[in-house]
């Protein structure tokens, strides 16, 4: 069978791209983009919404609609187009620093709004594009450029914040899990109501760099063997589970999305 | 315009700003309560449904802002409404509308401020804000109704301005006109021509979302066409793409200020009453101008011969028009509820420094009355 690529979704004359070497963003944009052509999308079915970042940089190399917007508000954005024009296929792409810190307001209510959009956050656990600072998901004790002595306050799981906040699918997976990645994004770009998928991610200039995991390679095995399904998960002593991530689908509801409630409010006030 | 039978009611300025955004076409709104605007917001959540749009509540002023610049490259005509604190959590994304190009209208009904200030209370401090809220190079077009039958007709103006132009207009009143009732009979359909944004024409595989045409405007499609295309907050090229070529910088920018600018005479409104014999002009906006009115008439009883230049249009600032009045009078005033005077010093930079004008400035929370105007006449 022949392997999707992905490529059709990809500008003309723009690779290689601007990300660095050990970078992640560019292999989530890969899955994604092969995500996308097994599931058939058509270009202009698709907008792709970014913020700001280093992640926020892919629409640039995309051909699908797209909207490049501010640091932090992609799903608010995302949130209008969906609404209405509940037939596209809405995608943010998000990083740590812009979709739980400076955007953690609207990621927590467009779960709990259950909004049909897939956010994808690669989260390389620092502001990778303004030079290594700590964000929202820097672990307490990791140093960054604005954590020199250590992070003295601790981080947020993303994909369990998403859960509690009401999205009807979210999971988390990492770089170094190619075939699973790709699988778990096609799930919840086909899911209905607000998806998540996390995708723990290397940076290994600024992140890496400063936690003894400088070479491109380092936080790629770092992910290998700290990251593992829930099932082997649940076999670890408590010494383990500390530093370890549950990778895999974590959470799966039904319930309705926002434009399905919506239509039914739409009924009523027409009745009245 | 033929004659038709309206039912007459009495209407609240927020009520008729909600009502006006509907006959406009409006199909969304976002929003995030906040006094004395919610009633905008209010009359948005009863009335969208009803009319097969939608209405979101969002979680702050940002993400409101930012749902309709979304909404609207769906291709529906989007609004919000805010006041004071609001309307400071709006200006970046407001921002992303300026500089992607995108048509939407932002209420802003001002309130005494600073910061929470007196939250309940009118004031109109807000003019540099609307004009220059913003970081870097960008300009606007605000409307600045003086009665509640122009929250209704400038709410539908407003809209056509930002289809046509493609810019997001900001409607800027106060706490007065917006809780003021008057009578207005709500226009029948079809009797205030409804503009509709430019739609592109040619073959999709051509077309770039900034390739202005003769007019300034580069016509814009709807996300889901078969128009595939980009917007960005980033600095970019015809194309949408990032650009950091300083030419093209230069273009852009250019480009964004000379759509409005070529067509100022447009945009730029005024109203006038009393105006041909006067030797005294007053300078209104918003809840000045009844009080100003009413003023020049109480003025023109004792023997003054006042008259009324209504600023309908506040950006791009009616410099013409005010040069030209305040050239045949002896004396300019300028009533406004704010301390620095943000309107006198527009007129004042359009007179020169040399002409004497005459300030009135209440920033106690309270209207200012046609006795305030009348002690400096």
């Amino acid at each position: 069978m022949l392997q999707k690529t992905g490529e059709k979704y990809l500008k003309e004359g723009v690779l290689p791209h601007m990300w660095c070497s050990g970078c992640g963003i560019g292999v989530m944009l890969g899955a994604l983009l092969r995500s996308f052509e097994e599931l058939g999308y058509a270009k202009n079915e698709v907008v792709v919404v970014t913020g700001i970042g280093c992640t926020g940089k892919a629409d640039d190399y995309l051909v699908t609609n797209a909207l490049h917007t501010t640091h932090g508000r992609a799903l608010a954005f995302a949130t209008g187009i969906k609404a209405v024009r509940p037939e596209l296929k809405i995608v943010a792409l998000m990083g740590d620093g812009d979709s739980v810190t400076i955007g953690g307001n609207h990621f927590i209510h467009a779960a709990r709004r259950n909004i049909d959009v897939t956010a994808i956050v690669n989260n390389n656990f620092n502001y990778g594009m303004t030079g290594g600072q700590a964000s929202g998901t820097t672990p307490g004790g990791k140093l960054s450029s604005t954590t020199l002595y250590g992070n003295p306050e601790d981080d947020f799981d993303i994909s369990a914040l998403a859960c509690t906040a009401g999205a009807n699918y979210v999971a988390r997976t990492t770089i170094a899990h190619g075939w699973e990645m790709q699988q778990l994004i096609k799930e919840a770009l086909t899911k209905k109501g607000f998806s998540l998928v996390e995708v723990l991610s290397p940076c290994p200039t600024n992140y890496g760099k400063r936690n003894k995991m400088g070479e491109p390679l380092d936080m790629l095995r770092w992910l290998r063997k700290n990251c593992v399904p829930s099932d082997a998960y649940a076999k670890l002593g408590e010494a383990e589970k500390e530093g370890s991530f549950i990778i895999g689908k974590l959470c799966e509801r039904d319930k309705p999305d926002f434009n399905t409630r919506y239509a039914e409010i739409q009924e009523k006030a027409m009745s009245v | 315009m033929s004659k038709v039978e309206r039912k007459v009611r009495l209407i609240q300025g927020n009520e008729a700003i909600a009502a006006g955004a509907v006959y406009a076409g409006a199909g969304f709104y976002a929003g995030y309560p906040i006094t004395p605007s919610s009633e905008i917001m209010n009359d948005a959540a009863r009335l969208m449904p009803r009319v097969g749009g939608i209405f979101v509540q969002m979680e702050d002023e940002i993400g409101s802002i930012a749902a309709v610049v979304g909404a609207s490259l769906g291709g529906a005509k989007a609004f919000t409404a805010t006041s004071g604190p609001g309307f400071s959590l709006m200006q970046e994304n407001l921002g992303v509308a300026v500089m992607g190009e995108v048509p939407c209208v932002l209420i802003n009904v001002q309130r005494s401020g600073p910061s929470t200030g007196l939250a309940t209370k009118p004031g109109q401090a807000d003019i540099m804000q609307v004009r220059w809220g913003r970081h870097g190079d960008q300009t606007i077009i605000a409307l600045c109704p003086g009665s509640v039958p122009e929250c209704f007709l400038l709410t539908v103006k407003a809209f056509n301005l930002s289809e046509k132009f493609r810019v997001p207009v900001v409607l800027v009143t106060d706490e007065v006109i917006a809780h003021a009732r008057q009578n207005f009979a709500i226009p029948e359909p079809g009797e205030i021509p409804l503009v509709e944004r430019k739609s592109p024409a040619g073959p999709p595989e051509k077309y770039r979302p900034f390739d202005a045409e003769e007019d300034g405007v580069a016509p814009l499609a709807a996300y889901g066409g078969e128009y595939v295309f980009h917007i960005s907050s980033s600095m970019h090229g015809p194309d949408g793409y990032s650009n950091n070529n300083p030419d093209n910088a230069i273009w852009r920018i250019k480009q964004l200020h000379e759509k409005i600018e070529m067509h100022r005479d447009e945009i730029v409104m005024t109203n006038t009453y009393d105006t041909d014999d006067m030797d005294v002009l007053l300078v209104a906006c918003g809840a000045t101008t009844g009080a100003s009115r009413a003023a020049a008439l109480e003025a023109r009883r004792n023997g003054i011969r006042a008259g009324v230049l209504h600023l309908v249009t506040i950006w791009p600032f009616p410099d013409r028009e005010v040069k030209e009045l305040a050239g045949r009078v002896k004396k300019v005033v300028v009533p406004e509820m704010n301390y620095a005077g943000q309107v006198a010093g527009e007129v004042q930079k359009v007179i020169g420094p040399d002409t004497e004008l005459t300030r009135v400035n209440k920033y106690n929370g309270q209207i200012i009355t046609p006795r305030d105007i009348l002690e400096v006449l």
